[in-house]
């Protein structure tokens, strides 16, 4: 397949082939990650730049791992220390960026749309790395991946996603993407969490997780966010545990085979407890795994060539 | 154990009104026939010759002022009073001290009120903790521990952003929202109804609009998050028309009104009367009028008392300083009655606004059908009786009614198939 695209912005402008495509290449990108020597060549001489204007550990980690695996030279922004601490604006660091000629920018941002407008601005490829409340493409992704290799396939699944919806970009990058792949969907948490409208999505919402969890293939938990917590959406984590959160026993709601996704970073105890989180239906460290292979497949996909890496 | 209420006219609105036999086995309902239509052997006969026999009176808005001012009243006494008012399920209030904002002390008045093995008692569980109008309860907990529903009752949740959480947080344990409907910036220090009346006496004034615009808010908040809310002590003419037009597009709204509100108005606090002090505040008569209008075409669900029990050293302070509120529980059917005898209303549409809809609300069914509870009021509504604070069961006195000669009362109260009342 050709890939043509020249931004990952979110899951609602790829298709399924387009997605089917990122997944097989990120399949064949994971082998890389298990060499002695986990490095090649495929993106020398290529300039990425990371720009996180939100905080983020995992998310840049991954990105920056991803790109130096393929040898590409990786260049890490923040807010602070940029110029936009000193008031510029963000167009401005844009073209600033652009300048430079960059091949690739990775960009989050606080404000959902952002990394539309900066695709909008350069010439190169632009990766959304999750921008407000609007769309998070790579965790998805990555999610989707995991699901498909725990799983076999992704259409005809039951998926639950519980938390935090309305707050939740990786929530309606997920929604987005696993219905258009064929999953049936289920959201549920308080109804202070599940948006007006959500159904538009094609998912189905539940204010009861025990109803939501009835045979479900996958279980993907939210993380609880305290720093919201002020904000008026439940009473007390001891009650948001007992009602809304993941234990074993709520689990054997599930289907006995179902794996169990969390986008970190997790509040133990909280959304999820302990034995879950490290059961052996968890499949948390596998989604880290794999967001490097996915994160590569798309360096490879915009920056390098149009081929699948295993094809090599 | 098997006991027959004969002779009575009973009168289940919309199921059953003429001449019946009631028969009760262990507690509920076992069959309603014809006068002597059924013949098994009771344990126990009441004759209701004379008398109208009605699904039991549920008052939804009452304080017990237990735990933390038991010389107010008790939930013994509380519910020893609502029985004797024909009431055979009270819905208490959470503003106690401490305030019933935890499960623990929902399960303790639940435990209290059948220990008390009287009425009913439903406990009404806190919005917010404390009543602080800021951080939500654990509505989970209180449901399980049998709060059937949620108010800062005596306190508006002023912030519109915790109101809407509340209400949809509610959602998710089937609960809802009693708003007792009040902008404390437009109350502004107000003590009795502003008008003639309060100008007059020099005392401050409280609109009408402190009502109505939380009202419209709450109104606005349901309509938004799709929840179910109950507005308590509507008391003003624009309240009236908010709820009115509300229900006409299908917000789901339902609203009480109290006793006094459309039986006095301003003019009752008189020379500084602390037994008309209360709040809302009695209104002009403009208002008392559409109260009865919305009783009369349904914008009013149910008449609620806000029984609030004040001992007399606390009523007898200057006006300023004396706390809200008047005790209703006993008072509450003869006063009603008379909104029956004055031709405003009939029969059967009172015994719908103080039995039939406060029980819809709540989502139960006292429909006279044989496997029911039995829970069941005998009135007999041509009594003549003086009202008479000194020989009530409630252990206040704090009501303006004193001495008002009443038409119609409760002669026997029936909760669970026990007789737990008769005159």
């Amino acid at each position: 397949m050709y890939f043509s695209r020249k931004d990952i912005l979110d899951i609602a402008s790829l298709s399924v082939e387009e997605i089917t495509h990122i997944l097989d290449t990120a399949q064949g990108m994971k082998e890389i990650s298990l060499r002695p020597v986990k490095k090649v060549p495929t993106l020398r001489g290529k300039t990425l730049i990371l720009f996180f204007h939100e905080a983020s550990t995992r998310t840049k980690t991954s990105f920056d791992i991803a790109g130096k695996r393929l040898s590409a030279d990786v260049i890490a922004l923040a807010k602070s220390g940029s110029s936009m601490a000193k008031g510029e604006s963000l167009l401005d660091t844009v073209k600033t960026l652009e300048a430079m000629q960059p091949d690739v920018v990775v960009m989050r941002h606080g404000t959902s749309g952002a990394a539309r407008f900066i695709a909008g601005h350069l010439k190169c490829g632009v990766i959304n790395a999750g921008d407000g409340r609007h769309a998070h493409p790579t965790q998805a992704l990555l999610d989707m991946m995991t699901i498909r290799e725990k799983k076999g396939r992704i259409a005809g699944l039951k998926v639950a996603i519980i938390g935090d919806i309305a707050h939740s970009r990786v929530a309606r990058s997920n929604m987005e993407g696993l219905v258009k792949m064929g999953a049936e969907v289920r959201v549920a948490g308080p109804p202070t969490m599940i948006p007006k409208g959500i159904e538009s999505y094609g998912v189905k919402a539940f204010f009861s997780v025990d109803r939501a969890l009835e045979d479900a293939d996958v279980v993907m938990m939210l993380r609880m966010q305290k720093e919201r917590m002020n904000n008026v959406l439940f009473s007390t984590e001891r009650e948001y545990a007992r009602e809304f959160g993941l234990n074993e026993k709520r689990l054997s709601m599930a289907h006995s085979d179902a794996v169990v996704l969390h986008p970190g970073p997790m509040n133990r105890g909280v959304e999820i407890s302990d034995a879950v989180a490290d059961g052996p239906r968890s499949a948390i460290l596998d989604q880290v795994e794999n967001g490097v292979a996915l994160r590569m497949a798309l360096f490879y996909l915009l920056a390098g060539g149009v081929r699948n890496a295993d094809e090599d | 154990m098997r006991m027959k209420i004969e002779n009575g006219h009973v009168l289940d609105p919309g199921h059953i009104d003429g001449l019946r036999d009631i028969w009760i086995l262990d507690g509920r309902i076992e069959a309603v026939t014809e006068p002597g239509a059924y013949m098994e052997k009771a344990d126990e006969i009441l004759d209701a010759e004379g008398l109208f026999v009605t699904p039991g009176l549920i008052d939804m808005h009452v304080h017990l002022r237990e735990p933390g001012q038991e010389y107010k009243e008790t939930i013994e006494s509380g519910c020893r009073a609502a029985v004797r008012g024909g009431f055979t399920a009270v819905c208490c209030m959470p503003n106690t001290r401490p305030v019933n904002d935890n499960a623990g002390i929902t399960s303790w008045i639940v435990q209290q009120a059948e220990k008390a093995g009287l009425a009913r008692v439903y406990p009404v569980a806190a919005i917010t903790g404390g009543l602080g109008g800021q951080q939500l309860n654990e509505y989970a907990d209180l449901k399980g521990a049998g709060a059937i529903a949620l108010s800062d009752d005596g306190m508006p949740v002023l912030d519109g952003q915790t109101m809407r959480r509340a209400m949809e947080y509610a959602q998710a344990f089937d609960l809802f929202i009693i708003s007792h409907c009040e902008d404390l910036s437009l109350v502004a220090g107000g003590v009795m109804n502003e008008g003639t009346v309060a100008t007059r006496l020099g005392l401050g004034g409280i609109p009408n609009i402190s009502e109505y615009l939380m009202v419209e808010r709450e109104i606005g908040l349901a309509e938004l998050t799709g929840s179910r809310v109950h507005i308590a002590h509507v008391s003003t003419r624009e309240s009236v028309r908010a709820i009115r037009h509300a229900k006409a597009r299908g917000v789901q709204v339902t609203a009480e009104t109290a006793p006094h509100y459309f039986t006095l108005t301003e003019e009752a606090v008189g020379d500084y009367d602390t037994l008309a002090k209360m709040n809302p505040p009695l209104r002009s008569e403009a208002d008392r009028q559409a109260i009865i209008e919305g009783l009369q075409d349904g914008t009013l669900d149910c008449i609620a008392t806000d029984h609030a029990p004040h001992a007399s050293m606390e009523k007898e302070v200057p006006f300023d300083e004396a706390p809200n509120g008047i005790i209703g529980l006993e008072t509450s059917l003869g006063l009603s009655l008379k909104l029956v005898h004055d031709g405003f209303l009939s029969l059967a549409d009172l015994i719908r606004l103080m039995s039939k809809n406060p029980a819809r609300i709540l989502g139960m069914n006292n429909d006279l059908l044989p496997g029911a509870p039995a829970d069941l009021t005998l009135m007999d509504i041509k009594a003549s009786w003086e009202v008479a604070p000194a020989s009530f069961a409630s252990l206040s006195r704090n009501t303006p009614f004193g001495g008002w000669q009443l038409t119609g009362q409760a002669v026997a109260t029936i909760v669970g198939g026990r007789l737990v009342y008769k005159v």
